[in-house]
């Protein structure tokens, strides 16, 4: 039975990082830009995973650090969500302007 | 054991996993946007079946799909989004941040098309009957120190998560 080859992973990480960017630029709703995060850490993942494959372990190894990263990164920005809420009452990013002159 | 149907498990899942991530970016309630991005992690875990990989399979399953997910959906449900959803969904530089995206996607193609033969045709031989036994001495191993740094940083997470939600500071 043929593998699949690594640039078969590849391509796919990279439409998936592709569809995540495009989230983070586009989108005005905070929870959907931090969803498509989640998409942007799941493609580096699957890079890792693909190529652990050549590699050896490192990748795997790897990729469970990153799952923890994207962990403490949900937790803290769902807190921000959530204060930043109690005080605008909006999740929209263009309306964060406490900070411009 | 070698892998059964890898074609026809690679091309469905990878169809899945671009299809519902297309949908967590276009749809209007993020309640709809979360189901999405659990289909696509779940695809996501299937591919790291294919690819040896059986532990990281089961943390994306119990840790993304299972605890990740519940948080978004939890505040989701937290943050009132009913005037949200009536909104217009998209900001003033959508256009421009398509192409960026776009022009980036085309750059990686065009990185990995240029340099697709640097890469070992064999594989590393990993003995998925001993795969979490591995990963367990690797961490404990060779990744003591990011191990420990890595439950700080989760220490630290957690401390500011309560303190960001917390009424009055």
């Amino acid at each position: 039975m043929a593998e699949i080859s690594t640039l078969h992973y590849l391509v796919l990480a990279a439409g998936l990082f592709m569809i995540g960017t495009i989230g983070v630029l586009t989108r005005r709703n905070v929870i959907i830009i931090l969803m498509s995060i989640e998409l942007i850490l799941n493609a580096v993942n699957l890079n890792l995973v693909a190529f652990s494959r050549l590699y050896g372990l490192h990748g795997q190894v790897f990729a469970i650090f990153v799952i923890t990263d994207a962990a403490a990164e949900a937790a803290v920005g769902l807190g921000i969500i959530i204060a930043f809420f109690r005080n605008k009452e909006t999740v929209n990013v263009d309306e964060v302007d406490l900070l411009r002159w | 054991m070698t892998p059964v149907a890898t074609t026809f498990f690679f091309y469905f899942l990878a169809f899945t996993a671009i299809v519902s991530a297309i949908a967590v970016i276009t749809r209007r309630n993020p309640v709809h946007a979360a189901l999405s991005l659990i289909v696509t992690l779940l695809s996501l875990a299937g591919l790291y079946l294919m690819l040896y990989a059986p532990f990281v399979a089961g943390v994306q399953i119990v840790l993304y799909a299972g605890g990740i997910m519940v948080l978004f959906l939890f505040v989701i449900m937290l943050v009132n989004l009913e005037r949200n959803i009536r909104e217009y969904q998209w900001n003033k530089q959508w256009l421009l941040g398509i192409l960026l995206a776009l022009s980036l996607g085309g750059l990686l193609l065009f990185v990995f098309k240029r340099g697709q033969d640097i890469f070992p045709r064999t594989f590393a031989g990993l003995p998925e009957t001993q795969n979490t036994q591995q990963v367990g001495i690797w961490l404990y191993g060779n990744y003591m120190l990011p191990f420990e740094i890595a439950s700080l940083l989760l220490l630290v997470a957690i401390v500011g998560a309560v303190v960001m939600a917390k009424k009055r500071i």
